[in-house]
């Protein structure tokens, strides 16, 4: 919120500003403070509504099973926030409430302060929705599903046009939008839909998993454009399974399982919760058994490798120091696991012990 | 929503059904003109030069009209119900439902794309019938009237239709087993005057019969039942349905979990 002011605030022309004091051009002095006075209440109304605002969120399908159990939940303006959680915990249902696609059973949802049971219509408009499936007609040219989705939110031609063409070259379809949309790779596929979500330049950005099966040079070439987009003013919700990428990506995070709400706070306060750290260290020749260090557990993965638990609060340099007097020759060294990989998975299977359920459905990948 | 931007998402919608059904103009705008051509030489040539005169009419002037109203109702009809459903299949209704278009606005972009490829086809088929006969029409108002109105409530039919289903299957029944007798009942190749009093009295509940005659009464000025009685009644249908699709889009029937 406060990057977004001071990008707003300083995004007056400042020279001009500059000159005004000096020569006190009453007039431009006036502009200048009106613009000062306008940032200042967008600020203030930006701190009272949140993009998001969710309150007791309840949803029981026909079948009778609660997907969501009164969930509680705010995304500031400006964030790029992480919803994550095991199969089936709520995340899809929940982004599904909020775009319209599933009727809440209970609670209340707002965006941008306008609740969706007053006025949908108008929500509706600083809303783009990336859903998990391809939900676009597979038999369309792809600049048409865009400039038809800018037709449904009464957006003139001769806007929808520029705008389209904008958004694919920037997504790099621009070459294939004479083309049919089901001749398009999957990781093109997920880039037309990012383009339909933001034909309306919505303020609030929600991705239902919008990288899976994606590969990983599409995938970074995706997190930049995600990053840009942010960096613009535009709000970002994600869900996704790849913990690193929710680590690289996003300021804030939920965590939910079983249609609760288990966490909710920023990337680096949950990654300071992480007590301990697994490296896995690569060794120059191979080893019989593993060594011991005083003060740190190891163990033998297999002839040249070795996993070293680090616990908060001790040094990596006393560890090496110890391998080094033993002999051990070190070349390369990695996290075992994705640190927030770790965390999450901690989290979900303490709830799931808690409420006494199964853990085999906790699915990460990285 | 304004006005100017409800009118942009309602052009859009209509615009891309009728790229639809133009697209895959083999499927929809052709077999129709073939199967009426069959008609027309089958029924209105072969057979008909030895049934005679209906109600003083040669018997391929009388069909005609109903052949043209039957192309109109089945292609309204199966227009939307495929359309509507393809698009819930796809889940590209998904791109309706989050923008904030309202909901009648998509009702009527189905329904209207939906009877311009009715009213199409229905154009086609008055050409082809120009082939076998001197088309005069008695009451171009009644008739483009009748046309219209028709081609809209079918449209709505298969709207809802296509709301309720779940299955590819669910689309073809109606048109099935309820439009094709309903219509081939409805008056198109005899006057219910032949039949006997007690069928005259059942056809009389058929609502295609009272379609179909008064399509008949603007084209050929003869018709089985009162025309006047019959645009309202079909004006009263379309509200009652229209209202009815609506309903059913705003509790999200058939579309929304």
């Amino acid at each position: 919120m406060g990057r977004h002011f001071a990008f707003s605030l300083f995004a007056l022309p400042r020279s001009a500003s500059f000159e005004a004091l000096i020569f006190l051009d009453v007039p431009a002095l006036s502009a200048v403070f009106a613009r000062f006075l306008s940032n200042i209440k967008n600020w203030v109304r930006q701190m009272a509504e949140p993009a998001l605002s969710i309150r007791g969120l309840t949803k029981v399908y026909g079948n009778g099973f609660h997907a969501l159990k009164g969930i509680d939940l705010d995304v500031a303006e400006g964030d790029f926030f992480a919803l994550l959680g095991p199969n089936g915990a709520g995340k899809s249902t929940t982004l599904g409430v909020v775009s319209s696609l599933v009727q809440k059973t209970g609670g209340s949802v707002s965006v941008f302060g306008i609740d969706i049971d007053r006025d949908f219509a108008k929500a509706k408009y600083h809303l783009g929705v990336v859903p998990q499936e391809f939900n676009f007609n597979q038999f369309e040219k792809v600049e048409d599903i865009v400039l038809t989705q800018a037709g449904y939110y009464g957006m003139p031609m001769r806007e929808a046009k520029p705008r389209t063409e904008q958004l694919l070259r920037d997504l790099g379809l621009w070459d294939k939008r004479k083309g049919s949309a089901r001749m398009l790779s999957g990781g093109m596929k997920r880039r037309l839909m990012i383009a339909r979500a933001l034909i309306h330049r919505p303020r609030l950005l929600i991705l239902d998993e919008p990288t899976a099966g994606v590969d990983i040079e599409l995938r970074r070439s995706m997190w930049e454009f995600m990053k840009r987009i942010n960096r613009e003013g535009t709000t970002i919700i994600l869900t996704t399974h790849y913990l690193e990428e929710a680590e690289s990506l996003c300021r804030n995070i939920a965590i939910i399982n079983h249609g609760d709400i288990v966490q909710n706070t920023s990337v680096r306060d949950l990654l300071a919760q992480l007590n301990t750290e697994t490296f896995l260290l690569d060794l120059a020749h191979p080893v019989e058994t593993a060594p011991t260090l005083e003060g740190f557990s190891v163990e033998r993965v297999d002839a040249t490798q070795l996993a070293l638990s680090v616990e908060r609060g001790q040094r990596l340099n006393d560890a090496f120091a110890q391998f080094s007097a033993q002999g051990f020759e070190i070349v390369s060294m990695r996290n075992r696991a994705n640190r927030l990989e770790e965390m999450f998975v901690s989290m979900v299977e303490h709830a799931n012990a808690e409420s006494g359920r199964s853990t085999d459905k906790v699915e990460v990948r990285s | 929503m304004n006005a100017w931007q409800t009118w942009i998402a309602l052009w859009t919608l209509v615009t891309k059904e009728v790229r639809r059904y133009m697209r895959i103009w083999p499927q929809t705008l052709l077999p129709p003109s073939i199967t009426m051509t069959m008609y027309f030489i089958i029924f209105g040539n072969l057979i008909g030069s030895r049934i005679g005169p209906m109600d003083d009419i040669p018997y391929i002037d009388y069909i005609v009209p109903g052949l043209i109203m039957m192309a109109v109702i089945t292609n309204s009809y199966s227009n939307v119900a495929s359309s509507f459903f393809s698009n819930k299949f796809q889940r590209s209704v998904e791109e309706m439902m989050v923008s904030p278009m309202p909901n009648w606005v998509i009702l009527a972009g189905f329904v209207v794309g939906g009877a311009s490829r009715g009213l199409a086809v229905g154009l086609i088929v008055t050409v082809v019938s120009m082939f076998f006969t001197d088309l005069s029409i008695h009451h171009p108002l009644v008739t483009i009237a009748v046309v219209i109105m028709t081609a809209l409530l079918f449209s709505i039919g298969g709207f809802i239709n296509a709301l309720v289903a779940n299955k590819f299957d669910d689309i073809s029944i109606v048109p099935i087993f309820v439009l094709t007798p309903l219509t081939y009942l409805g008056g198109v190749f005899y006057s219910i005057h032949m039949l006997p009093d007690f069928w005259q009295g059942v056809s009389m509940i058929n609502p295609i019969l009272y379609m179909v005659n008064a399509f008949r009464y603007g084209i050929l000025g003869v018709s089985d039942i009162p025309v006047g009685g019959a645009l309202v009644a079909i004006a009263v249908f379309i509200v009652v349905f229209f209202m009815a699709g609506l309903w059913m889009l705003e509790r999200g029937k058939g579309i929304r979990s």
